[in-house]
């Protein structure tokens, strides 16, 4: 469905069956219609910029964990390509009402949220729900429409005032990386409801149920058999299940504090422990999930004095360690009031940390902070209502901390130190070079690691014995190469990091696990169930089954790499188009003590040609061409991106 | 009436452990759908979650029995220091509320249970529910035998409450001319 917010035009368009078959859905088709549709040349913030609200291809049939909505846009915060995602309900709910898709190009003269039932469209009057909590938004319209289930997306305060780092908020979901919130809130769209009630059809569904039936009871099995030696949100199913464990050992001793700075290799304690995990227990109310997920990822917190919200992920401590603030309590109180706002619980505390390390600095002033509470807790309450509100120094930290750095000048870039192509990344900060991370993180589209990593376990099992465990039921692996990978890799000698995994086989590793996030953001299926974690129900082995029955198209492994690669390629096209080159593709200096720089070159010229783009990591003519994306290559020459040869 | 050996299949319903993924009402659609798990949607299915998650209110609800008129009351109950209107936990296909009935023609939905040839082990919503939120157990009573009201019976009973009996007459009659 097309919405041209300018004109107050809707419109109906039916989905061309040749871009499913080219590149099924979701992150897939969005990625087409941004390349097709919006010239490189266009701003974010321009009315000529689409917002596209892309739920994958399976959405909405029962295939478990497949409940995922890709919104994409040009990113206000990296200028490129920007794609977030969420789970929960709203996507399903879309597709019940019979859409693959909504775009909206334009912008609205007046606020206004879009209600979408099934046939029934309206762009309705919104300035009842102007300065409203993303929560509430959704809370208010469901009591207007007198619908009790329908489902919206909403922004808050941030997205209305264009903060880069506003969310798009859906319940315990939200897209929230890469400002998608603020052009949103550009376009003048509060919130879209949607309820949906018309079948969706399948192609072959008894094949498709039965392929359903043992990604469930593969999860049964699963689930509880932890991997050993892994870190505890790694070693089940599902994204980090943070709302369950009360262990944050890992994240609190691991995780740098402050501005991506100091870590306290001591502080967890018995004490903290005893005090985080009452703190945990007494807020949540209940873990839940999203659609037809037998996972539970997210959380309904209540916390006293607070109004209710839900909570997933790792925005409860991100907070609370950025500010130096020792208490739980604290992280679960900011990030009700940062969710209402709309904002990004990842990049938000960190361009925060970072305002207070310019003023320590001196490189901002006490005039900027006047006003401002002087405990940690109070500070960052102050600074969050600045940034929404973009009121004096939070109008220009609410441009992330690569674009305040710039503004405000005077040295203050060097501690905008933790960014990858303009966007702020963990706050993770280690020892020696790790190769294959070096791939991920430099090369990533989305410059987010969690939608890269995953499969391939992060370091080596300790002991054979472990490693041969882990090999022995490893069906995910695409060949039995891989599990050589791990069965030779050891913590330290000859066959370690950073000269092991070699180059070639780091080249193969990292194209395995982004492929398989390309497939899911195709599919709509969450992360959590298939890329993120190690062994998950799906894999490259089952899905091409899974997307046939499904579907009822022709699908192999080789057919899925195909279609796989060709919407990866394609994407790096449209980032291309928009100014990306090698030089864009660093890590943050500091994240690892020990660089090896003639290795780190020689990682990004074999991935470079690994993937068919040259040494700039452009795409070639033929790759191009073997995938079927000849018109990028004319495009690439047309503007002398490549060379006519 | 004569007395009867029944087995009667029950659901054991654990709304703690409700996740609130509405799987249940996905696999429902699904199995429900003519041919068998060509369509799925929630708004088919014969079970629903009633939810809301900021009350933390999660009650999977079985459609039961048709009912014509909504109840002229509607209570609310505190349980545990929550409150739930009566409406979370009952079963009927009701005028106050769009659930259990067909979403086009507005028909009346009710469990079966699964009835299947060959049977289903269990009901599929408990099938899908790994997370025990829903379990399923089978015993017998005595209960006084039955006259079973055909299909057809209950759905044209359900469209001459709402339309009125001349109506649907009207109707048969004008749609038997046309065939």
């Amino acid at each position: 469905m097309e919405i041209d917010l300018t004109r107050g035009n809707i419109e109906r368009v039916e989905t061309d069956p040749k871009l499913t078959e080219l590149h099924l859905g979701g992150l897939g088709t969005n990625t087409r219609l941004l390349w097709d549709r919006v010239p490189p040349e266009t701003e974010p913030f321009s009315p000529d910029n689409l917002l596209i609200f892309g739920p994958g291809l399976l959405v909405g049939t029962p295939a478990p964990g497949a409940s995922r909505t890709i919104v994409t846009t040009y990113s206000p915060q990296t200028l490129l390509m920007g794609y977030s995602m969420m789970g929960g309900f709203w996507g399903p709910e879309l597709k019940y009402a019979g859409y693959d898709k909504v775009i909206f190009r334009g912008k609205s003269p007046q606020l206004v949220y879009v209600w979408i039932n099934n046939d029934r469209v309206e762009i309705r009057d919104a300035s009842h729900l102007r300065g409203k909590g993303a929560v509430e938004t959704a809370e208010l319209i469901r009591r207007e429409l007198k619908e009790p289930n329908l489902q919206v997306v909403a922004i808050g305060l941030a997205g209305e005032n264009r903060v880069y780092m506003a969310s798009i908020e859906h319940g315990r979901s939200s897209a929230s990386r890469l400002g998608l919130g603020a052009v949103m809130g550009d376009k003048g769209i509060k919130a879209i409801a949607v309820r949906g009630t018309k079948d969706i059809n399948l192609g072959r569904p008894t094949e498709f149920l039965k392929l359903c039936n043992e990604v469930l009871a593969y999860i049964k099995v699963r689930a509880p058999n932890l991997v050993p030696e892994v870190m505890p949100i790694l070693a089940g199913l599902g994204s980090p299940q943070e709302m369950l464990h009360t262990d944050e050992k890992w994240h609190t001793e691991n995780f740098s504090w402050g501005n991506a700075r100091v870590r306290r290799k001591d502080f967890w304690n018995k004490e903290i422990e005893k005090k985080w995990k009452q703190s945990l227990e007494t807020v949540r109310t209940r873990l839940i999930s999203c659609y037809n997920c037998p996972m539970k990822c997210g959380a309904i917190i209540s916390a006293p004095g607070i109004s209710t919200y839900m909570m997933k992920c790792f925005s409860k401590l991100t907070y609370a360690m950025a500010a130096f603030v020792d208490d739980l309590d604290f992280g679960f109180k900011i990030a009700q009031r940062a969710t209402e706002y709309g904002v990004d619980g990842f990049s938000t505390p960190q361009a925060m940390a970072f305002g207070f390390e310019l003023r320590e600095a001196g490189i901002l002033t006490d005039a900027d902070f006047e006003g401002c509470p002087s405990d940690n807790e109070g500070k960052f309450y102050w600074l969050l209502d600045r940034i929404v509100r973009r009121e004096g120094i939070g109008d220009v930290l609410a441009n992330g901390t690569y674009w305040a750095a710039k503004q405000i000048g005077k040295g203050a870039e060097e501690y905008a130190h933790n960014n990858i192509k303009k966007h702020e990344q963990l706050p993770l900060k280690l020892g020696m070079l790790n190769p294959i991370y070096f791939l991920m993180y430099t090369t990533g589209e989305k410059a987010n690691i969690t939608q890269i990593e995953g499969n391939f376990p992060q370091a080596p099992f300790s002991t054979m014995e472990l490693r041969e465990a882990f090999v022995r039921d490893w069906i995910q692996a695409p060949n039995d190469k891989f599990k050589q990978y791990v069965l030779d890799w050891e913590p330290r000698g000859e066959r370690s990091m950073p000269f092991y995994p070699t180059v070639e086989a780091c080249c193969e590793i990292v194209d395995w696990q982004e492929k398989m996030h390309y497939i899911d953001d195709a599919l709509g299926v969450c992360a959590g169930l298939s890329s993120f974690p190690l062994k998950p129900p799906y894999h490259i082995h089952n899905y091409p089954g899974i997307i046939a029955s499904a579907t009822g198209m022709d699908m192999d492994e080789a057919g899925l790499t195909h279609i796989t690669k060709r919407n990866r390629t394609l994407l790096r096209a449209v980032n291309v188009r928009r100014g990306l080159r090698r030089a864009d593709e660093k890590p943050p200096e500091d994240h690892w003590k020990k660089r090896f720089p003639e290795l780190e070159q020689k990682l990004l010229d074999a991935y470079y040609e690994f993937k068919g783009w040259n040494k700039d990591g452009i795409p070639t003519k033929d790759s191009l061409h073997e995938l079927g994306l000849d018109y990028v290559a004319e495009d690439f020459e047309r503007r002398g991106i490549l060379k006519n040869e | 009436m004569s007395k009867v050996k029944k087995k009667v299949k029950v659901i054991k319903i654990d709304v703690d452990k409700c996740n609130g993924c509405r799987a249940c009402e996905v696999v429902c659609s699904a199995f429900h759908a003519k041919p068998q798990y060509s369509s799925n949607n929630p708004a088919r299915s014969r079970i629903r979650v009633i939810r809301d998650p900021l009350r933390d209110v999660y009650i999977p609800v079985y459609a039961g029995e048709y009912t014509k008129a909504e109840c002229a009351g509607r209570d609310r109950y505190v349980i545990d220091g929550k409150e739930y209107g009566e409406c979370d936990f009952c079963r009927a296909s009701c005028p106050s509320r769009e659930i259990f009935k067909e979403p086009d023609s507005g028909l009346p939905l009710k469990c079966d249970m699964c009835e299947d040839d060959p049977p289903q082990e269990k009901p599929l919503c408990v099938e899908w529910c790994i997370n025990d939120a829903l379990t399923y157990e089978e015993r017998e009573e005595e209960v006084e035998e039955e006259v079973k009201l055909e299909d057809v019976e209950i759905g044209l009973g359900s469209m001459v409450d709402k339309y009125g009996l001349q109506k649907v007459i009207d109707t048969v009659a004008r749609m038997a001319k046309k065939e």
